[in-house]
């Protein structure tokens, strides 16, 4: 009885856990996975939407509301950001070198100081009726600040995926993942259509930092503890597949979770990478590399 | 053209003079530059929460210098930015001595970033003073080590003590030890273990965690099932969050009696107030807290100074944890210089060994490896907080010192009881 108490549970949290990975992994799915673009600097703009929701919160708002309130202004900034990489490394042919690298490195450093220049370094929270409480379902306890985060991430995923496949827009992302110059001939411009993407991207990245403050709190830089874990996620999945993001995510944190409960917490974080080594070894493309 | 014996001779002369006067200059510059202190500090990284310890500094510097300097020379601070990196600590304290000459050293925050200077310290001999590092000297041995923080002697294994006297005088006999897998957090984790086996307590769970862990229902499970009747935790602010969240919402059983003990961050406001009235119950280290019968001369008087500086700033607006001890530092090499009447550091380093300091932390005497000679971590009981209003943490009765017995300002209730307000 005790094994299936502590084998659900386990199962549970880690389903909801890899829920709330892939919600922060998905901005990197559409920026690495579908336009290559290696943006390092994505956790760091999670953390970035972790604030603004602290903001929101602080005048009241759900952190989650506040989450999607910012969604447009953080696409206008992805938008931004995105013409400014555009036009001093694509253009110039320097889209996948180690300079568009360093780039966004340099723009994680600066966001990463920017907020400790505004927020000073003390550890910020949201407050929530629900942060403290739990459901328990027999002897399944999950506690809210894991699951409604980890709710929402389906329901983003179901959305992406529908836009990306029911819309001309989002098939011209998806398209421009395989071949611009035929999208190109199609007479949409491709550069457009990225922009669009990255947009995207940072507005999920908003959405994702409201969840990611609910479940604990955040520093300017608790960005990088989320670094290995994203990319080992969208790479896990397959570049530019968002139904396997959220899979492989899960795959994660279910992995993640029975090795603390039944082994040790200490070998958690090597979880993901032992999957990723694994699969690659078999699956070069990603578990759901086909799957676009 | 064609040089007399005289022209060489004052030639020489004249060369020699340009080649000695940097030194007499300096030599005579030296005697009125500043005296140097210096030190890195975590203004930004994980650990950036610690750098209100530059305001403990400061303000112990704007005293020295109103009150006519040390010597009669001003104090000047000089500081630098390790950005929470052990790898950057070896560079600063080279610079520190090479470069900027500084005349006394003050430690890196924490047992984690000092680690890397302490060989650098005693291989060139330097005076250093260790801010809230534990055991950083015990295997060095640096007879130039004070420590700022009341760990004690044998600090690795008796900073914590008091947790395990109050776990003995319950009657608790099955103890689990939860830490996060840094140094300070394993050192305090491995010293509690050995008390244990010391006070014939059974260590029934052992787990480490890796520090960027969030999650802790698993572990928290795996330790109820364990049928611990305490659990020590190691642990530091974003976890030590997570782990009081994990009790709150999944529990930890009925049979836990004692919870907490090393846990980093309920000694901070930022954590104080997020989890406000989720803390009551918990027994944990503090340093200061405002409960009568830690009211040392003039620690009021720099908690009241302290707390527009940290409004300003935006860092910790209580400061009872870090600032007071790095005042106290400041008054160590201040008292010590002035009885000496020198900065030359073996002096002062034998000073100190030899006399106790008076400091807003109060009466402080150090042993051979620059230990306190007397233990002084207390161990604090969160009690009757109410909801997450900060303020309430001015106030006595809230932090109550449950251990050391001297300084002890209320009594301990079983951990269920206490939680249920």
């Amino acid at each position: 009885m005790l094994l299936v108490d502590l084998s659900l549970n386990a199962l549970v949290t880690g389903v909801v856990l890899g829920s709330i990975y892939a919600l922060i992994a998905l901005g990197l799915a559409i920026t690495f996975g579908l336009l290559h673009v290696p943006n390092v600097a994505h956790p760091a703009m999670v953390v970035g939407g972790s604030y603004a929701a602290v903001i929101g919160n602080s005048y009241g708002l759900d952190p989650l509301v506040a989450g999607l309130l910012c969604a447009l202004p953080f696409y206008f900034l992805g938008v931004a950001l995105y013409e400014f990489y555009l036009r001093c490394f694509e253009s110039r042919g320097l889209g996948n070198t180690m300079q568009s690298l360093t780039l966004f490195f340099g723009i994680s450093l600066i966001i990463e100081v920017g907020l400790v220049v505004a927020f000073g370094t003390d550890l910020r929270s949201i407050k929530a009726g629900y942060v403290g409480h739990a459901l328990s379902i027999g002897f399944v306890v999950i506690p809210y600040r894991f699951l409604i985060p980890g709710l929402l991430a389906p329901i983003v995923v179901v959305l992406l995926r529908a836009y990306l496949t029911h819309t001309n827009t989002g098939l011209a992302i998806r398209a421009v993942a395989y071949e611009e110059r035929a999208l190109q001939i199609c007479g949409r411009d491709p550069a457009a259509i990225k922009r669009h993407a990255f947009g995207i991207a940072m507005a999920l990245s908003a959405i994702a930092g409201a969840a990611l403050v609910i479940i604990g709190p955040i520093d300017p830089f608790a960005g990088r503890a989320q670094l290995g874990r994203v990319f080992a996620i969208v790479v896990l999945a397959g570049l530019g597949t968002i139904p396997g993001t959220l899979l492989a995510a899960i795959l994660i944190g279910v992995a993640e979770s029975f090795v603390t409960a039944f082994l040790s917490p200490s070998w958690a974080p090597g979880v993901a990478f032992a999957i990723l080594l694994a699969t690659l070894g078999l699956r070069p493309n990603g578990l759901f590399g086909a799957l676009r | 053209m064609t040089i007399t014996r005289r022209t060489f001779a004052q030639l020489g002369a004249g060369a020699m003079m340009g080649v000695a006067a940097p030194a007499i200059l300096s030599g005579a510059y030296a005697q009125n530059r500043p005296i140097r202190i210096g030190a890195s500090a975590s203004l930004t990284g994980p650990l950036s929460s610690t750098k209100n310890s530059v305001v403990g500094y400061e303000i112990w510097r704007d005293d020295i210098n109103a009150a006519g300097g040390l010597l009669g020379r001003q104090v000047e601070l000089v500081i630098y930015d390790d950005q929470s990196l052990p790898a950057n600590v070896p560079g600063i304290y080279s610079k520190l001595v090479d470069v900027d000459q500084v005349d006394f050293l003050l430690s890196p925050y924490g047992a984690n970033l000092t680690a890397p200077v302490m060989p650098f310290a005693k291989q060139r001999d330097r005076f250093i003073i260790g801010i809230l590092t534990l055991a950083a000297n015990d295997k060095i041995k640096h007879d130039k080590f004070f420590q700022a923080a009341p760990w004690g002697p044998n600090g690795a294994e008796d900073y914590a003590r008091g947790y395990f006297d109050l776990a003995k005088a319950e009657g608790i006999e099955k103890m689990a030890i939860l830490a996060a897998d840094t140094e300070f957090s394993k050192t305090a984790a491995a010293g509690g273990r050995r008390v244990c086996e010391q006070f014939g307590m059974q260590v029934v769970d052992y787990q480490i965690y890796p520090p960027t862990n969030r999650d802790f229902t698993a572990i928290l499970r795996n330790i109820r099932v364990s049928g611990a009747e305490a659990v020590f935790v190691c642990s530091y602010p974003a976890d030590s969050t997570g782990i009081v969240r994990g009790v709150e919402e999944v529990g930890i059983g009925d049979q836990v009696r004692l919870f907490g003990g090393s846990m980093v961050g309920p000694q901070y406001a930022s954590l104080l107030e997020n989890l406000g009235a989720a803390l009551n119950g918990i027994v944990n280290f503090h340093l200061y807290v405002p409960e009568p019968t830690l009211k040392f001369e003039g620690i009021e008087n720099f908690l009241t100074r302290y707390a527009p500086i940290a409004k300003q700033r935006q860092i910790d607006p209580l400061g009872f944890y870090i600032p007071p001890f790095c005042y106290a530092t400041g008054q160590m090499i201040s008292t010590a210089v002035k009885a000496t009447g020198t900065i030359d550091q073996a002096k002062v380093a034998q000073w100190l060994h030899a006399n106790a300091v008076d400091t807003v932390v109060g009466k402080i005497s150090f042993n051979e490896l620059g230990d306190w000679t007397q233990r002084r971590v207390l161990m604090c009981q969160f009690q009757n907080v109410q909801g997450n209003d900060l303020e309430q943490f001015r106030q006595a009765g809230k932090q109550v010192v449950v251990d050391p017995p001297a300084y002890k300002s209320g009594n301990l209730i079983p951990f269920a009881q206490a939680r249920k307000g």
